[in-house]
């Protein structure tokens, strides 16, 4: 198998998905069958090409230091499952372990 | 206040960092209703009482925010304070459906910034994902930059001129642009209440500065901090000030112990929460002596169980590290090139440019100012990291009254603690560099004193004028030689008990004329008057 269940727990925890003993058991299949057809690639020569960082051949795309208007708050906040009049508001958040 | 009692008198480090001067000593004060007891440590010298038996070893990871008007991928202002999530847009706050483009000018400053610090510049650099989960981070990712970052291997030179350490370069592992993240607020006040978001700082381009492990000291650490801070602000490429965030520090550190064994290792902690580069050097005292005291008592070392690396907060008001909550391993975070976004390119030709364009760094400043005006390095020192405005002024000054060493001790004096005492820029001094020259030039010429000197560089700053009307005002004239010696010769007859202790040897005695003579005209000069008086009891008595 090129994945285990224990790597693919691992990922649906980082990528916070929670997924049921059958869901993890069908993907665990699912991502392996992916990762073999991608496996495909390592039979091809790549010795003489240039690793790639990019899909596209663009490269040094800026803009000038300009400030433009953006959201109204009330917009920016419009989607909040839960807010004040300022800002968003999530479960706490707290530094320290105690 | 009562946390305080628990610091040092003296020091003011808290009365567990053994470190300081190793013996504390408690005592109360002898009043009847403080119950408390004070401490201080018992004052050997620091070196002394400083463990022989480890090394400090300490690497620091800067984030500065670079001074550009919008935010580095979107037209959202970056101005500080703005009421919250009013500078925000579809980009930054990570909808669907937002392409980021880079601002031309926080590519510029970094690279400004890396040459400076003697970093290589590679040809290509581009841009990468890093994944984690945070409220404050509203895409999910922050973008930054993992494998091929825009400089590397640089370093940056720090010397101390009170000799606490020897000059050394601190090694540069890379600088790498990336966005910042938005601010969480909790307030612990209200209990378990929810913690608000604040999105306006989301996307600001910040500039992460990653040390190689050189420092083995707080003292070192807080000099690179120092010296890195003046360079940016040399460079201009950012305001660097830390209670708007715009500097940030993070230290890593660890202890290399000597044993019968073999050097041992303690589990590198990451110090967070540092307000300032004395609570950087204090944060730093403390640790180490903590990682000492843990050591002594577990045995833990890196590598090997319960020695994986963790992450302490500094607590200001309690002058203690505490422990943290810490995000997935640095290896979680599966960085990925973000598809957004196009690689940049760099130039040989471009980077000689930004070479030439850096001007005059503080580094090769202060050598120039030792060499030109023969003043020393601690004096060029002070002078330097004032900023260069105020080095200018010195520079003009010195030129205009052609010594560099009185300029220096009256720039170091008394125009520093004006500015001071205003909370003012030189910019703002009202006395112009030219104009404390004339004064100067008559302190030189002895045709006044120094403390008389004082006072009309204080009705310079009180009233604008020259020092020639100042000195009017202040009814300062130069006394004519005729009329000095006139007076010398009054005192002389009127004195002759004087002039008998000075005839026994007892030349101290004179100072009683200089004081009359000061009583009866202000405006002579003790130095002559001095001069004066022991000429003629040498030849008339």
């Amino acid at each position: 198998m090129p994945i285990s269940r224990e790597e693919v727990e691992k990922v649906s925890l980082l990528g916070r998905l929670l997924l049921s003993p059958q869901e993890l058991e069908t993907m665990t299949g699912q991502l392996g069958q992916i990762l073999d057809y991608m496996g495909l690639l390592e039979e091809v020569d790549t010795g003489q090409v240039e690793p790639m960082a990019h899909a596209l051949d663009v490269s040094d795309v800026f803009r000038d230091d300009e400030v433009r208007p953006g959201l109204p708050r009330e917009e920016a906040l419009a989607n909040a499952p839960n807010r004040d009049d300022e800002c968003y508001l999530v479960p706490a958040v707290l530094g320290e372990l105690h | 206040m009562v946390r305080r009692s628990n610091l040092c008198q003296i020091c003011r480090f808290h009365r567990f960092q053994w470190a300081r001067h190793t013996v504390v000593l408690k005592y109360w004060l002898a009043r009847w209703w403080d119950t408390r007891p004070l401490y201080i440590h018992f004052s050997l010298p620091p070196q002394i009482a400083v463990s022989e038996s480890y090394i400090v070893v300490i690497g620091l990871e800067v984030h500065v925010q670079l001074d550009t008007r919008s935010k580095m991928f979107c037209g959202c202002s970056t101005e500080f304070g703005a009421p919250p999530n009013t500078q925000t847009c579809p980009l930054c706050i990570g909808m669907p459906g937002t392409l980021p483009v880079m601002n031309r000018r926080a590519f510029d400053l970094a690279l400004k910034t890396a040459v400076a610090l003697n970093c290589e510049i590679p040809r290509y650099t581009k841009w990468d994902r890093k994944q984690y989960y945070y409220p404050d981070l509203p895409k999910g990712y922050q973008i930054s930059q993992f494998d091929l970052p825009m400089s590397r291997n640089g370093y940056l030179p720090i010397s101390d001129t009170k000799g606490q350490f020897s000059p050394k370069r601190i090694g540069i592992i890379r600088a790498h642009l990336e966005e910042d993240a938005g601010k969480s607020m909790h307030d612990e006040a209200a209990g378990k209440a929810d913690s608000r978001i604040d999105l306006n700082r989301c996307g600001t381009p910040l500039l992460e500065i990653v040390s190689e492990p050189d420092m083995r000291s707080p003292a070192e650490a807080k000099a690179y901090l120092t010296e890195l801070k003046l360079l940016l602000n040399y460079l201009g490429v950012s305001d660097c000030n830390m209670q708007e965030g715009s500097l940030r520090v993070d230290a890593n550190i660890n202890l290399h112990i000597d044993t019968p064994e073999g050097t041992l290792a303690t589990p590198i902690v990451e110090v967070k929460n540092m307000n300032s580069f004395r609570a950087v050097e204090r944060a730093l005292t403390y640790e180490a002596q903590r990682q000492y005291e843990v050591w002594k008592e577990t045995g833990r070392v890196l590598g090997g169980p319960g020695g994986h690396k963790t992450t302490r907060g500094w607590d200001e008001d309690a002058q203690i590290t505490r422990e943290q909550r810490t995000k997935e391993e640095s290896s979680d975070y599966r960085y990925f090139p973000d598809p957004d976004l196009v690689p940049v390119t760099t130039t040989e030709e471009e980077v000689q440019r930004v070479r030439e364009s850096l001007g005059e760094l503080p580094a090769a400043l202060r050598v120039r100012l030792e060499q030109t005006y023969g003043i020393a390095p601690y004096d060029s020192d002070v002078l330097v990291n004032q900023g260069r405005p105020l080095v200018d002024y010195y520079v003009e000054l010195a030129e205009a009254c052609g010594d560099g060493r009185l300029a220096g001790n009256w720039v170091q004096q008394d125009v520093l603690r004006t500015l001071n005492e205003r909370q003012i820029a030189i910019a703002a001094f009202p006395v112009s560099a030219g104009a404390l020259a004339e004064l100067l030039k008559m302190v030189q010429a002895g045709k006044i004193t120094t403390s008389r000197g004082r006072e009309v560089l204080a009705e310079m700053l009180a009233s604008g004028t020259p020092a020639a009307e100042a000195m009017k005002a202040l009814g300062i004239e130069e006394v004519d030689e005729s009329a000095l010696e006139d007076l010398c010769r009054k005192l002389l007859q009127a004195n002759p008990e004087v002039v008998a202790e000075v005839k026994e040897g007892k030349t101290k005695a004179i100072g009683a004329l200089i004081g009359q003579a000061k009583k009866r005209n202000p405006n002579v000069n003790p130095g002559r008057v001095r001069e004066i008086c022991l000429h003629w009891i040498e030849k008339a008595y």
